[in-house]
């Protein structure tokens, strides 16, 4: 009897909507310039100190290449006064899926983990 | 890996001088730095995006003495790793 109620209620439409609202508002709130981009951060890096577009390109791609080469290798990374990344280990669980109820196997994995440093954490929180 | 490493990647990958690696990898960090603070994400296609999160107060306790504390509200750097960087984590088995 229960069950023949909550067919009226339509479930997927409720979650959709809820994302739907998620999506929108992020988009909002990021409109206007108020987020930096790769792009973005290369053209400032070029200005400030004098390089061409295209090594700057290169200087901010290598940068995050090498993190993340690093931490493929299980080395951390570790950046005074902006913070560190590492590797945490994430053990398998039995995961659902949302939409059917489902069980699903999620494999154990890694995860990047940035911690901010000091400094950066200071800055952040300063106001 | 330390700062040094990724300017000695820099200066070979991008052919400069030591010096001029430096500068740049400092100036990409302090303009990150710069950004977050500012509460503005930073978005790096592959790499992850840093964002900063309001956090409200709330009771913590200390672990070591079990006594209750207030932790004010304050903002906190938050880092997604992108669908390319958690690829390249994973790989190595």
């Amino acid at each position: 009897m229960l069950f023949k109620r909550l067919d009226f209620i339509d479930f997927n439409a409720i979650l959709s909507a809820r994302i739907y609202s998620c999506q929108f508002h992020q988009k909002y709130r990021w409109a206007g310039g108020l987020l930096m981009t790769k792009a973005e951060l290369v053209e400032k890096v070029a200005n400030q100190i004098d390089l061409t577009k295209k090594q700057t390109e290169v200087v901010v791609n290598t940068v995050f290449q090498s993190i993340t080469e690093s931490l493929s290798e299980g080395k951390k990374v570790e950046l005074r006064g902006f913070g560190s990344f590492r590797i945490r280990e994430r053990n398998a669980r039995v995961g659902r899926n949302p939409k059917s109820g489902d069980k699903v196997d999620v494999p154990a994995k890694k995860v990047p983990f940035f911690k901010a440093g000091k400094e950066l954490r200071e800055l952040v929180d300063g106001e | 890996m330390t700062k040094q490493d990724i300017i000695n990647q820099v200066s070979s990958r991008a052919s400069l001088s030591r010096t001029k690696a430096e500068e740049a990898v400092e100036t990409v960090i302090e303009l990150i730095k710069e950004s977050l603070g500012h509460g503005e994400p930073v978005i790096l296609r592959r790499f992850g995006t840093f964002q900063v999160r309001a956090k409200t107060k709330r009771i913590g306790r200390n672990p070591k003495t079990g006594e209750e504390a207030e932790i004010s509200a304050r903002k906190v750097v938050r880092f997604k790793s992108g669908k390319h960087f958690k690829q390249a984590v994973n790989e190595d088995e």
